[in-house]
Order: structure tokens, then C-alpha cells, then sequence
């Protein structure tokens, strides 16, 4: 599904990741786990074509096309889905309006006409009950006022709506109490599928006792010091992220 | 032959309204030579810094003779009708019964052409003609004095309420052809209304528009004004908008600009003992327009209260002007007065100059204002990109929705919707789809 293999990107002259390769298979879960600064963020938004980044070097490869020469609507359309570290608020522009203009892009490029308004309505209140948001949320600007654990669940009913091939969520569970923790979890595991992959972006451990990922990888200093299975994050849990200081120490 | 005289030639002969009347007589005779001598406004004047009306100049623009032109083009002109209002239609500059619709008005309440109510109501339109505007009157104001040949007469009695808008259209459908109107709104106490203006012309014709429009709001009066300014893309506008308010009376005003080559619109209002102003405004200026909008409010009377809020969006290569100025008078003490100005540029190459001003000459007052110009946030054009959107609809749907604030403001449905159709044609590539709404 995605390959990504020795990708070095700079902000502003600062080289960020530092050659960073990444093997998803279709059906697969991959859980980035590491330090604030250590470049999860800038992984993300590269894979979702965010300008600002110069990729110096390396290859990304999704679906055997190659991803950093598509436009970042493109990515969208092909089923690459970003849910945002810190979602923007866009006043003006209900979440209904927002909603419907991707799930319509999408069909359009899929050759399909656009979605029936009734079964969209239908589709729409279905997903909103599942991540606990009053439907009064869809008429409301983009997380226009949304409290940090809104904007999250937000993040997730475009996730549920759009159904892509390629989530990425970024820290989707910072923040978040217990019950709002679960119903992203549920959102997730609810979408897992033969031929969807995700990658789970997280600082915490607790996330992963819910979803079950296929592998671990733990980024530092914008590289992958370690790969491993779900146990990998529980040793991370348990010595802490002056571990991956030490990791980094030994690999260098 | 110099601009002025052209005009004072082709006016010799044409047979002007209330000819019969002295008062007007010698107003208009003032009114022409002081144009003769000075013409339209140059940008020496600080009120014209920002626009220069010399393009004007150097074309010469021809009243239409006679009789109503039929309009050829009706679907134009439905287009522009809200449902359910009265209408008073004005082709070319000159009454339209065939297109107005004024049956069923309240018994008591006026709503006719200016020529007409100079036959049949002489003194009252003595009573509020010329009343309004500044004294120091500009170019454009002394020409619609000494040319005007007809616009909008509407006055309701004390406590005459219309329960649906009255619509006054403006419609050009000749080519280099010139319109120049005086309305006069006026609203005894207690009484309540909704006017529309609206102003617009047939395909891309290029004409000149000079309309002032007059108010007076009564005492405890509300008056509900709208101005839709849609003219041609080469069509020239010039409009004025001078309301007196009595006490306690409310005077709410909202301008949409969207048309027009060049095109300014002076609003102004006098507040009295107790009295409410709401200006708002939207203007959205594309391609090569140049969109003018000059504000000015009088506290002239202690407890007034004004707010203002307006809009502006420039794209391409246009420039848009925003001058808000709010004059606190000695007595006016108690006055509460906020202005807001909001800006957005699209395009590197276009321009808006806002310039707000506050003059505060009482000392128990309450003032405030902000100003800002802007851009689309790029955070947000790439959080639409990243759900599929491409990016010209992502930076249209945001315009959109910078605008749309203002559009919901408008509370007759049927000019909101009106105004919202005219916002989606104006934006720049607006023939891309808008699944969105
Ligand atoms: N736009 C930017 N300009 C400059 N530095 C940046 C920018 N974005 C990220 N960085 C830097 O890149 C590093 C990685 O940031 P980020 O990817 O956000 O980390 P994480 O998501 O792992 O916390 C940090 O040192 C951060 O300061
Ligand atoms: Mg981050």
C-alpha cells in the first residue's frame, strides 16, 4: 500500500527526517510512537502533501504510484486521509458543506455522480451517532468552537464518511478522556479492513491497548531507531523515552 | 467642448421634472453652473484620493429622450425582482409603470416616480428635496441636482407599516446611455419599512448611473434599507445614500457592491436624540473593478448608538476603497459607536485601501473600531486540499464563507437568496461547481 523508503525532509534548511523508511501492507496497522520534535508530525503532513516541506531524498510510493508528485487533493482523492494533530477551524464553511464537497470530489474522481442528498443526510447522522456528536455539530463552522476532544471526533466522522485507503492519524488520542479515547478506537477498528491500512501517530501507549497495531516503530531526531511488534510499545511504556536516548546513542 | 458643457447641451433641450416649480428651478440652475464650473470630483479632493472619476471624462454619456425604452432583455430584469415586494422600475433612468408594481400598497402610503409626485405633491417634496445631502455637495451631488429626471418617491404616514420590501429597480439597457436619479424615502413617525435598491444593466454595456437617494426616518421610525449594486462589468455607478434619523428612530442600512467598472457609493447618516444605526456592508471586486464605499455617521444628539460592520474582497487586478468616519458632535453625549472593517485580498495585484476615522468631540462617549486586511489562511486551503478539494473551489468556498456573513445578515429571503446567487457568479472562477452548497 505505501512504501516509503529513505526520506530526508527539511524545514527551512533544518533537516527534520533524516531518512526515514516505512513498509504498509494493505490490511496492516503501524503505530509511530516517540518523542515531541521528533518529526511524527512532519512524516504526516508530508504524506498528505502539506507545502513548506523540500524533500531532499528518498522515495514514497502508494498504491504503485509515486505520492510526493501528486497534488495534495489528488492524495485525498486516491484515498490518502490525514486526521490533523491540531485541526483548523474554518469559519463560514458548515462541516455539512465540508462533508459533502470532499465525499463529491472523491465520487467524481471514482467516475461516479454526485451522492443522492437523502442517502447522504442518512449516511452523515449514522457516522456523527457513532463518534458521540450532536447533529447540530454538522451545521456548525469546522470545528468552529470545537473543543480539543470535538475537533478529534470530527477528525474521525470525515475519517468514517470518506473511507478511505490510507488513514494517518496524528495523535488523534492527545488529549482525550477515556470514553472519547474509546470512541475513536471503535472508529478505527470499525473501518479496519483486508485492504485499508493505518498508521497510528501516538505519544501514549494507551491508545494501542484498543487497537491492536501490526507494528511499532519508534521515531527520534527524525529517524526510526526501532521496529518491532505491539510489545515494542509497552517496553517504550515502561522505560520511557530516555530509552530511545539511549537507543539513538548506541545506533550512532 | 468640455464634459460639463456637453451635458449642459444635450439637457437644453430636454424637458426636466417640476420645470413648473421655482424652488427647483432655482436649485438646478445653482446646481449646473456650479457643475459647469467644476465638473465631476477630482482626486485633489481628500474625499477622492482613492478614486479618480477622469475615466468619466473622457467618455460622454447621452440621457435617453422621450419615453420608456421597453426592455428587450426581461429575463434580466426578473431576474433582479424579489417575490412578493412592490416595485418601482425605472429603465434607463425613466419610470417604468409596465414593470412597478405598486397595487394593494396600504391606503395612505406613497410609492411613485419623482416626475409624478412633483405634479401632485410639489410642497411636500419642497419640504424634503436637498435636505439630507451634505452642503458642501461634490460634483456627482450637483449634477443629479441640476439633471435628475426622475427616481423613487416613497413616504408613509405615521404609523404606516408595509409588511413586504419595496423594491426600487435601477436598470440601464442603452449603450453609453446616462441614468441620473433623486430618490426620496421618507417615513412620518412610527412607521416601519423595508426598501431594496437595486441597481443594474443588460449584458456588458457600458453607461453611467448617478442615483442619490434621500431618507428621513421619523421619529421612533424604523427604515430597513438595502442597496444591491450589480452593474454591468464596464458600467460606471455613482450612488449616495443621506439619511436623517429623528429620535429614537432606527435606521438600518446594508450595501452589497459587486458590479460596476467603477463604482462609489457615499452613505451617510444623522442621528438624532436616542437614535440607531446599523451600516453594514459587503463588496466583492473582480477583474479590473474599482469599488468605492464611503461611509459617514453624525452623532449629532446625545444616546445614539451606531454599529458598523463591513466587508471587503478584492481579487485579480481590483481595487477596493473602504473610508469609514464617525463624527462624535459636542452634544452628543452617551454615544456608543463601533466599526468594524474586514478585509481579504486574493491576489497579489489587487489593492484595498481602508481608512476608518473617529472624531470625537464629546467626552462621556463609547468608541470602537478595527480594521484589518488579510489573506485566505493557508492552514485552511490545505485542510480543504486534504479532503479532496481542489484548490481553487477550497479558496472560494473560504471566500465564500468571509462573505456569506455579511449575506446572512439579510433578512428579506428572497433578496438573501438573490444576493448569495449574485456572490457565486462574482467569485473569480465561478463557473468551477459549487457542490458544496
Ligand atoms: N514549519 C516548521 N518550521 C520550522 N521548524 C519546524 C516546522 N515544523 C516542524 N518543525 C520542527 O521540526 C521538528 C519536528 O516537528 P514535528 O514533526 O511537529 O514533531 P512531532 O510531531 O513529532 O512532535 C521540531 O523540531 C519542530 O520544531
Ligand atoms: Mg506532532
Amino acid at each position: 500500500m505505501l512504501k516509503i523508503e529513505n526520506l530526508h525532509v527539511r524545514v527551512d534548511d533544518t533537516p527534520i527526517l533524516k531518512g526515514i523508511s516505512l513498509d504498509i501492507k494493505p490490511g496492516e496497522v503501524h503505530a509511530i510512537m516517540g518523542p515531541n520534535g521528533s518529526g511524527k508530525s512532519t512524516l504526516s503532513h508530508v504524506l498528505a502533501g502539506r507545502a513548506g516541506y523540500e524533500v531532499t531524498a528518498g522515495t514514497v510510493s502508494y498504491l504503485g504510484r509515486s505520492l510526493l508528485e501528486m497534488k495534495p487533493e489528488e492524495r485525498a482523492r486516491e484515498g490518502v486521509f490525514l486526521a490533523f494533530q491540531y485541526p483548523v477551524e474554518i469559519a463560514g464553511v458548515s462541516n455539512i458543506y465540508l462533508l459533502k464537497a470532499a465525499l463529491n470530489a472523491i465520487r467524481k474522481h471514482k467516475g461516479l455522480s454526485e451522492v443522492d442528498a437523502m442517502d447522504f443526510l442518512k449516511l452523515v447522522k449514522e457516522k456523527i451517532k457513532a463518534v458521540n456528536l450532536d447533529e447540530q455539530f454538522l451545521y456548525r463552522g469546522v470545528n468552529e468552537g470545537f473543543s480539543g476532544g470535538e475537533k478529534k471526533r470530527n477528525e474521525i466522522l470525515q475519517m468514517a464518511v470518506l473511507e478511505p485507503r490510507l488513514c494517518i492519524l496524528d495523535e488523534t488520542d492527545s488529549g482525550l478522556d477515556i470514553d472519547a479515547l474509546r470512541l475513536v478506537a471503535e472508529g478505527v477498528n470499525s473501518l479496519r479492513s483486508p485492504d485499508r491500512s493505518f498508521i497510528l501517530v501516538t505519544h501514549y501507549q494507551r491508545l494501542l491497548n484498543y487497537i491492536k497495531p501490526d507494528c511499532v516503530h519508534v521515531l527520534a531526531y527524525g529517524r526510526i531507531v526501532k521496529s518491532g511488534d505491539a510489545s515494542l510499545a509497552l517496553e517504550l511504556e515502561k522505560k520511557g523515552y530516555g530509552w530511545v536516548d539511549q537507543l539513538v546513542s548506541v545506533g550512532a | 467642448m468640455s464634459p460639463a458643457q456637453h451635458y449642459v447641451e444635450h439637457y437644453r433641450t430636454l424637458a426636466l421634472p417640476g420645470r413648473h416649480l421655482p424652488w427647483l428651478r432655482r436649485l438646478r440652475e445653482e446646481a449646473q453652473s456650479r457643475f459647469s464650473e467644476a465638473g465631476f470630483p477630482s482626486p485633489r479632493e481628500e474625499e477622492w484620493k482613492y478614486t479618480n472619476v477622469s475615466a468619466l471624462e473622457k467618455k460622454l454619456f447621452v440621457p435617453s429622450v422621450g419615453t420608456p425604452t421597453a426592455v428587450a432583455d426581461t429575463s434580466a430584469l426578473a431576474r433582479l425582482r424579489l417575490e412578493d415586494a412592490w416595485s418601482l422600475v425605472f429603465v434607463d433612468g425613466i419610470y417604468s409603470a409596465e414593470h412597478s408594481v405598486t397595487d394593494g400598497l396600504p391606503e395612505g402610503v406613497i410609492a411613485t416616480s419623482l416626475a409624478n409626485a412633483l405634479e401632485r405633491y410639489p410642497d411636500r417634496i419642497e419640504g424634503l428635496f436637498n435636505q439630507a445631502v451634505p452642503q458642501d455637495a461634490h460634483g456627482f451631488i450637483a449634477f443629479t441636482i441640476a439633471y435628475f429626471r426622475d427616481g423613487a418617491f416613497v413616504h408613509l404616514p405615521p404609523g404606516k407599516i408595509l409588511d413586504k420590501p419595496l423594491q426600487v429597480i435601477h436598470f440601464s439597457t442603452r449603450p453609453d446611455g446616462l441614468s441620473v436619479a433623486r430618490n426620496l424615502v421618507a417615513l412620518e413617525q412610527n412607521a416601519e419599512a423595508t426598501v431594496v435598491e437595486t441597481y443594474a444593466g443588460t449584458g456588458d454595456l457600458s453607461y453611467l448611473t448617478a442615483s442619490v437617494t434621500e431618507i428621513s426616518v421619523g421619529e421612533n421610525a424604523g427604515l430597513e434599507h438595502y442597496k444591491l449594486q450589480s452593474e454591468t462589468v464596464k458600467g460606471y455607478h455613482f450612488g449616495g445614500i443621506y439619511a436623517r434619523e429623528a429620535r429614537s428612530a432606527r435606521f438600518r442600512q446594508h450595501h452589497l457592491a459587486f458590479g460596476g467598472l467603477l463604482a462609489r457609493t457615499e452613505i451617510h447618516a444623522h442621528l438624532g436624540l436616542g437614535a440607531e444605526c446599523e451600516l453594514d456592508g459587503l463588496f466583492l471586486a473582480t477583474g479590473r473593478r474599482h469599488l468605492d464605499t464611503q461611509t459617514l455617521i453624525h452623532h449629532r444628539a446625545p444616546c445614539g448608538t451606531s454599529r458598523e460592520t463591513y466587508r471587503g474582497i478584492a481579487a485579480d487586478r481590483a481595487r477596493g476603497v473602504f473610508s469609514g468616519r464617525i463624527v462624535v458632535h459636542p452634544d452628543a453625549q452617551k454615544t456608543d459607536a463601533e466599526m468594524s472593517n474586514r478585509n481579504l485580498l486574493l491576489s497579489e495585484d489587487a489593492e484595498i485601501d481602508s481608512k476608518p476615522q473617529l472624531e470625537i468631540h464629546a467626552d462621556d462617549v463609547k468608541c470602537a473600531h478595527g480594521v484589518t486586511v488579510g489573506q485566505l489562511d493557508p492552514e485552511a486551503v490545505f485542510y480543504l486540499e486534504s479532503r479532496g478539494v481542489d484548490e481553487p473551489t477550497a479558496r472560494n468556498m473560504l471566500t465564500f464563507a468571509f462573505a456569506n456573513e455579511m449575506v446572512e445578515k439579510i433578512r428579506p429571503s428572497s433578496l438573501n437568496r438573490l444576493v448569495q446567487d449574485e456572490l457565486l457568479s462574482s467569485l473569480p472562477q465561478s463557473d468551477i461547481r459549487k457542490d458544496w452548497l
